[in-house]
This record gives structure tokens, sequence and C-alpha cells, in this order.
């Protein structure tokens, strides 16, 4: 409750179009990352495009079943570093990376590492819903598929427990066999997480999941995202504050490149340690 | 209101009438073409009426011609006084008809001109009949008599009307009789003896192949001559049941007169119609005609393919194209999904493009003469080597066929197909892929799962585009496996069905056939317009049925429309 009092006053305080800190995750206990077990770590990151440089020497841990969030402006590389945890730049000509990240203690840029093994531990959803042109069933059923699964029962079983999962189940059980392409955005965009689920990855990656969307759904998603976080560790591009805020653990600020701060959600709303990022949340720019 | 030229011009008007112009002679040119050789040919089956008529002859003399009217033209009067031709002075010009007569066998051709005023008594007088004959074309003429085995059965002279009917009724039958004994010696001779000849020369096959490989002991001998008596013995049993149905079908005779009192007798065995158009109702009219498109669409050609029908042509032109289809669609597709997916964009690429791009434009009969040299005489005479040598020296594929034919087509029409994957592999948006990589596909699962399944639509356009291309194609048919008459359709009952090996025909060079090569260029001209007709419709309905496939495709593979 204190926490709920410093609010008032804070943004009373300070009346600008920042983040209001009502939307902080309420009633939480204090997240601390000395107390995290750690997913992924990112040691000495460079990542250029041709000779222009889009990553600068990033360092950061991304703690296990938590929420962290990557906020910044447009251009910050933000994505470019999430598209790093699965490997998704290596599909973007004259990209290059340096350094390291290690999952579970092996680097996954080390040459002997399958990429596609490593995209089923770490799952992505984008920004815009790109559901596959098949059935419901059959877009979620495709990681598994893939894996080479071909038993029915374990199909179906999969297929409603990642449903329901992403919350879809009630919407769509009467028409699985349906076109995915007939479903709103939102539901789209929920099908994808759930076929992203369905192949239990460790990690998920959330590229800017409701930027596409209308606010009753990006609704939806952001109380899906708190559901998951239990079996997942996952990690958000949003350049919503508010969104970051409401849904996130833990946030990472960046800005042309460098990550300028990284910290538990409230403290970096709170009590910024970085003047940019003060000035970035308070809205001065970006 | 006034609007003056500058102003005009700045609203976009005369823009959009240039535009439209251009759209309304477009689709003027295409109806004309069509509607040209449509009323060609399709007016060539109607049942014209038979004139009969008193001619003076340029000498003064008399004579009795009948016949139909086939065409109509304008002589201007100074060149027919230049040839002789007495016009009464102020006429510019005078109208000459084509009459087909008929009865080559007795003027030596067909069809005459006639100017229309030296014609008189023009009558249509209804006991006129027309009989289509298997050999020397048309016959016109009035029915005078019947013969059974030489014996006179019935006989009229054309005044007593009733008695005609009798007679004209009892010939209907009797060449209904003899139609039916034609068709059952056509069966025996195509199918079943045509099966026999195909099994004896399988068997000379196999025991020269035996024999070059050393294996031909006296067990297989003993076999191989078994077989051939057995054959032989079956090929007895049916030629005897032809002398018999020969006997059968030579039975009647007709005695007919022809304009001008000379008699004529025709064995009813020649005859394939025999009809009166100037007695017949509209609604006879009518069923005469369809009964006439059905016949030109299913029957085989007669008399150097100037009568009969097209069927083996249309057969031979699907048949091609159905083969040229598969085979271009995987080879297209394969070098696009490389050319897209796999190679490394550059100027190597770049280049292969490019080269791609003008080999569309390479005439076609350039690709005849490849076809010829490349794979008939260096390809085809290998293969004779290697897999039929018990055949040589006659060759199997070392010469022109069904199989190169559609090779060639294919090769002509690669790019197309190429081109068109490409562009629809460039359209699928990077985001599903991504979405499939992301599940921890290969980029080879994601190609066949996800963009090759959504870029098919994209595919059917290529091969919608190579199809239009190659059926209308005849230059390097002409080198590699089209010919005027094949003998028999290249898909039939003997193992093994297809004979990719064997010439077949083709509508582009029967229209060529028929309208360039024939003796009798006056009655081949309809049949050219409506065997273009025929052919126009062919690849329409090959292209629609393409088209149906794609929309198929596009609804169920609907991209992601943003």
């Amino acid at each position: 409750m204190t926490l709920v009092a410093s609010d008032t006053e804070n943004s009373s305080a300070k009346p600008t179009q920042g983040v209001s800190l009502n939307a902080l995750p309420q009633g939480q206990e204090k997240r601390d990352m000395a107390n995290e077990t750690i997913a992924l770590q990112v040691r000495d990151l460079d990542l250029y495009y041709g000779d222009k440089r889009a990553l600068n020497k990033i360092n950061m841990d991304i703690p296990q079943n938590r929420v962290t969030a990557f906020i910044g402006p447009s251009g910050c590389g933000k994505s470019t570093l999430l598209r790093c945890f699965n490997r998704m730049n290596d599909l973007v000509d004259g990209c290059r990376i340096e350094g390291k990240i290690l999952l579970d203690d092996n680097n996954i840029y080390d040459r002997n590492v399958e990429v596609a093994d490593l995209r089923r531990r770490v799952g992505m959803v984008f920004q815009k819903p790109n559901p596959f042109p098949k059935s419901i069933y059959e877009n979620v059923a495709y990681g598994l598929r893939i894996q080479g699964v071909k038993k029915k029962r374990v199909l179906d079983e999969t297929v409603e427990w990642a449903l329901r999962s992403a919350a879809l189940w009630d919407e769509v059980k009467d028409r699985l066999h349906e076109s995915a392409l007939g479903m709103s955005g939102g539901q789209q965009q929920r099908l994808v997480i759930a076929r992203t689920v369905a192949v239990k990855p460790e990690v998920l990656l959330l590229d800017e999941p409701a930027s596409a969307l209308d606010p009753i759904s990006t609704l939806k998603i952001e109380e899906l995202i708190h559901e998951l976080k239990n079996d997942f560790t996952i990690v958000i591009v949003t350049h919503n504050m508010q969104q970051a805020a409401r849904v996130s653990d833990y946030t990472a600020f960046m800005y042309m490149g460098d990550l300028i701060e990284h910290g538990a959600t409230d403290t970096l709303f709170t009590t910024p340690s970085k003047k940019q990022t003060e000035d970035y949340i308070t809205g001065r720019y970006g | 209101m006034k609007l003056s030229v500058s102003e005009w011009f700045k609203s976009g008007a005369p823009w959009v009438w240039l535009t439209g112009a251009a759209v309304a002679i477009n689709v003027i040119m295409v109806v004309g073409l069509l509607l040209l050789i449509a009323v060609r040919g399709l007016g060539h089956f109607w049942p014209h009426p038979i004139i009969e008529a008193s001619y003076f002859e340029r000498d003064g003399s008399r004579q009795i011609i009948a016949g139909e009217i086939a065409d109509s033209a304008e002589a201007p009067a100074e060149q027919l006084r230049g040839a002789g031709i007495e016009v009464a002075d102020g006429v510019d010009s005078v109208t000459r008809l084509l009459l087909k007569v008929g009865n080559r066998d007795v003027y030596g051709s067909d069809f005459r001109w006639v100017l229309e005023d030296k014609l008189a008594d023009i009558q249509h007088p209804g006991q006129l009949f027309v009989a289509e004959r298997r050999e020397w074309g048309n016959f016109y003429g009035y029915l005078r008599e019947l013969k059974q085995g030489g014996v006179l059965v019935g006989q009229v002279d054309g005044r007593d009307e009733r008695a005609y009917e009798r007679l004209w009724a009892d010939l209907e039958q009797r060449i209904e009789r003899a139609l039916d004994i034609h068709a059952q010696i056509a069966r025996i001779e195509k199918h079943d003896i045509g099966a026999i000849n195909y099994d004896i020369e399988r068997l000379r096959l196999r025991e020269r192949a035996l024999q070059l490989k050393d294996e031909l002991d006296a067990a297989a001998q003993a076999d191989i001559a078994a077989e051939r008596d057995q054959l032989a013995a079956d090929y007895k049993v049916l030629e005897n049941r032809l002398v018999e149905l020969y006997g059968l079908i030579s039975r009647d005779a007709l005695v007919a007169e022809v304009a001008g009192g000379r008699t004529l007798e025709i064995p009813l065995k020649n005859i394939v119609h025999a009809y009166r158009p100037n007695t017949m109702s509209l609604l006879e009219k009518i069923g005469f005609y369809f009964g006439k498109i059905w016949e030109f669409m299913t029957d085989e050609p007669r008399e150097a393919n100037t009568e009969g029908g097209v069927f083996p042509a249309i057969f031979g032109t699907v048949l091609m194209v159905i083969l040229m289809s598969i085979l271009v669609t995987p080879f297209g597709v394969v070098a696009a999904v490389y050319l897209r997916e796999y190679a490394k964009q550059g100027p190597l690429t770049r280049l292969i493009r490019i080269a791609v791009n003008n080999l569309a434009g390479v005439p076609s009969i350039v690709y005849g003469v490849f076809g010829l040299g490349f794979f008939i005489y260096f390809l085809g005479s290998n293969i004779d080597q290697l897999f039929f040598p018990e055949a040589l020296p006659a060759p199997t594929f070392g010469t022109p066929g069904l199989m190169w034919a559609s090779i060639t087509l294919a090769l002509l029409t690669v790019p197309v197909v190429i081109v068109a994957t490409e562009e629809g592999l460039a359209r699928i948006p990077r985001s599903v892929r991504e979405g499939s990589l992301a599940l921890g596909a290969t980029k080879a699962e994601t190609l066949w799962k996800v963009v090759l399944p959504m870029a098919s639509p994209a595919m059917m356009t290529g091969v919608i585009l190579a199809i239009a291309r190659a059926a209308g194609e005849v230059a390097p048919l002409m080198l590699v496996g089209v010919v005027k008459l094949a003998p028999s359709l290249p898909l039939d009952g003997n193992y093994p069905f297809l004979h990719l090996d064997q010439k077949f025909m083709h509508l582009g060079f029967h229209i060529y056939d028929v309208g360039f090569q024939s003796p009798n260029v006056e009655a081949a001209r309809p049949l050219v317009y409506a065997t273009a007709l025929l052919l126009v419709a062919v690849i329409a309905l090959l292209n629609l049925s393409a088209v149906a496939i794609r929309n198929r495709l596009r609804e169920k593979y609907k991209a992601l429309e943003h």
C-alpha cells in the first residue's frame, strides 16, 4: 500500500505524458535480480549490419520465469537484440555478430549449434500475426509435425493444451478445421502464441505482439503473458511504456544500440538511475 | 458553358478517351476474328439447298447443272470482256457464283464458277439427293435404281412421286445396314487386328532381343513359335470374319442419274450419308447440322483430310499439351526455387535471369531444330542403341514422336514457368517464412510446407501461360513429331497404353495441311476455318481449366492481405 501512496504522490508531482505508475503490477513482491535464476546471458554482444554497428557491447541477464521488457525509441536495436536470442538475424544479409549469448551455459552462436533446435527452445511471436494459410488445428500442430510427431492422440492433446494456454480454446474449439485466416487479428495473434507454445520452448520472445491489435485484444494478450510466465521465460519488445510497466518484471531501456539501464520494472520506472532513461519514460523524447 | 481546349486537355478526358479507344479496338479485333472463323467454319456444316438450273455456256450451248452455292464474288465486267465473255454495256460487274457440283468422278472437279446472269430456270427439286462418299467426294443426282447382288430390286423414273419416296426409304434402310457392317469391319481392322499386329511385332522384337543376347535356345524358340501360332490362328478367325463382312457390305448398289442425264452406279458400301436437303424441314436441318458437327469432332479424317472429322488431331493436341505441362511444371518450379531461395543473389544469378528471359524470345522453329538435332538424333538414337537394340535399324525413339514434341515444347515454355514461379516466391511475405523458421523448421521444411503451397497459384499462372503458348505452336512440331495422318492414336488399349514414341496429329498442323497441302482447296477451305475455331476452343478450354485450378488454389492459400 505504501507503493500506491507514493505512486499518487509521484504522478501528481510530475504531470507529464509519461507513465502513470498505477500501471505498475500491483501488490507484487519486489524483484531483485540477485535472487533470480538466469535463463539467458548476453556477453559483449556486438551486431553489425554491413559496416553499420547496430548493437554495442550488450551485457545482460534474462531471468527465468520472469517477463523482461525491452523499451526504447524506434531504431534503438531492441528488436534486433530480441532476434539475436533465436538467431533470426542469421536470415538478414550482411548481418554479423560478435560476442556470446549463453543458454544453459552454451553459446548459441557456437558453430556446432543446430539453429532449428535452438529455435525450438527459443520460440518467437512477431509484430504482425502471421498464421499459415492452413486450418487452426494445422497451425498449432505445425511445429509438432516438423518434429515428426505423427500420433493423432498426442497431436490432439497438445493442440488443445496450447490453445487453452493461449486462452483461445473456447473461441475456436468448434471450428478447429477452418482456415486460420478467417479469424480476427487478436485471435490470430493468440493463435500464433499457441502455435509457439505448442512446441514447448523454454524462452518465449514477443516482438511487439500487440502493436497491430485493438485495445481489447491487447488486454487479452497482456493477461496471457501473465499466465504464461509460470511456464516460460518471456522477453517482450514494446514501444508502449504502459504496457511494459503493466506486464514486465524487469525492464531494459535501450538507446542507439546501447543498453542504458536494466533492472526491476518498478525501480526503473520510479527511480531511474540514468538521465536518458528518465527523459524517455517521462516522455521528453522518443 | 464553354470549355477551352486546354481545360479539356487538363481535365484528363482525352486520356480516358484514348485508353478507352485502345481497349475498344482490341475487343473489336478479337471478337471480329472469332466471328469470322466461327461463321465461315460453322456455316459449312449446314445442309445448304441444292439448285438445279440451265446454264448458257460460253459457246452458246445449254446445259443442266446442279449443286449447292458455296460462295459468291463480284467479277469486273472489264475482265470478263477481256476473257471473251459477252457482258451488256453499262454493267460494271457481274456476280459469279461458286457452285459445288460434286461428282468428281464425272466432271473431274467438285467446284465450278458460274455467272449468275447466265443461269436460268433455277429450281430446288425435292428428289435431288446428296451422297457423301468415302471416295470421289459428294455425289449430287437423282435416284433411279436399287440393286441387290447385281439384281434389280427397284426402279423409278422420277415422275411418280410416291414410288420415289418408297425407293428412297428402301435405300435409307440399306445404307443403314451397310454403315452397320462398315462399323464392324472398322472395329475388327483397327482394334482387333491392330492388337494382333502389335503383339506379333512385340514377339518379333522379343525374339530379336533374345538373339542379340545369345539366349535364344530351343525352349524360348518353341515358346515364341507357339505364341506366334496362336496369334496366327486368332488372325485367321478375324480374317475369315472380315471376308464374310466384305461380302455382305458389297451386296447393294444404287444407280443414279446426274444432272445432264448420265447414270452412275454407286456401291452402298461407299456411302457415308445420303440426304435430300431440299425436302428437309428446319428441325431436320438443325438435327443434321449438329450431327455433322459431332461427326467433325469425333470422326477420323477421310480423303486426304478434306472430309470427315479431326478427332485424332484434337486428341493429339490435348495429350501433347498435358504431357508438356507435366514435364514443364516440376522443371520450371525447381529452377525457380533454386534461383530465388538458394542461389546467392549476384551478377551470376542476374545473368541467368537475363538468359532465361531471352530464351523465351527465341523463335520457336529454332527449338524445333534443336529438338530434332539434339533430342531425336543424339539422345533418341542413343536410347535406341541402349534400350531398343532389337528394333534396329528401325528407330524407336530416334525418330520424331510424341515424347520429343512434348519435351521440345516444355523447353520452349520453361522460361515462362520460371519467371512466374519466381515472382510468386518473391511475393510470399517474409513474416510467414519467419513464423515457420521460428518454430524450428529448417529452410527446406519451410519451403515444402509453407512457401511452395502458397506460391502454387503463381506456378499455375506460369503453367497457364505455358499452355497458351504451347498449344498454338506448330513450327517446331513439324520437325519433332507431328504428321498429317497418324494411323493410330498414341493412347490405346495395347500395353504400355501410352505410346510416347508414336507420331501424332495436331490441330495447328492440321490447319496448315488442309489449307495449303490439300489437292482440293475449295472443299478444304471451310474445314480450315472450322479447325481453327476448334483449335481456339481447345486452347480456351485447356486454359479455363487451368484458371479454375488456380482460382481454387488462390482461395485455399489466400495470402495474408496486408
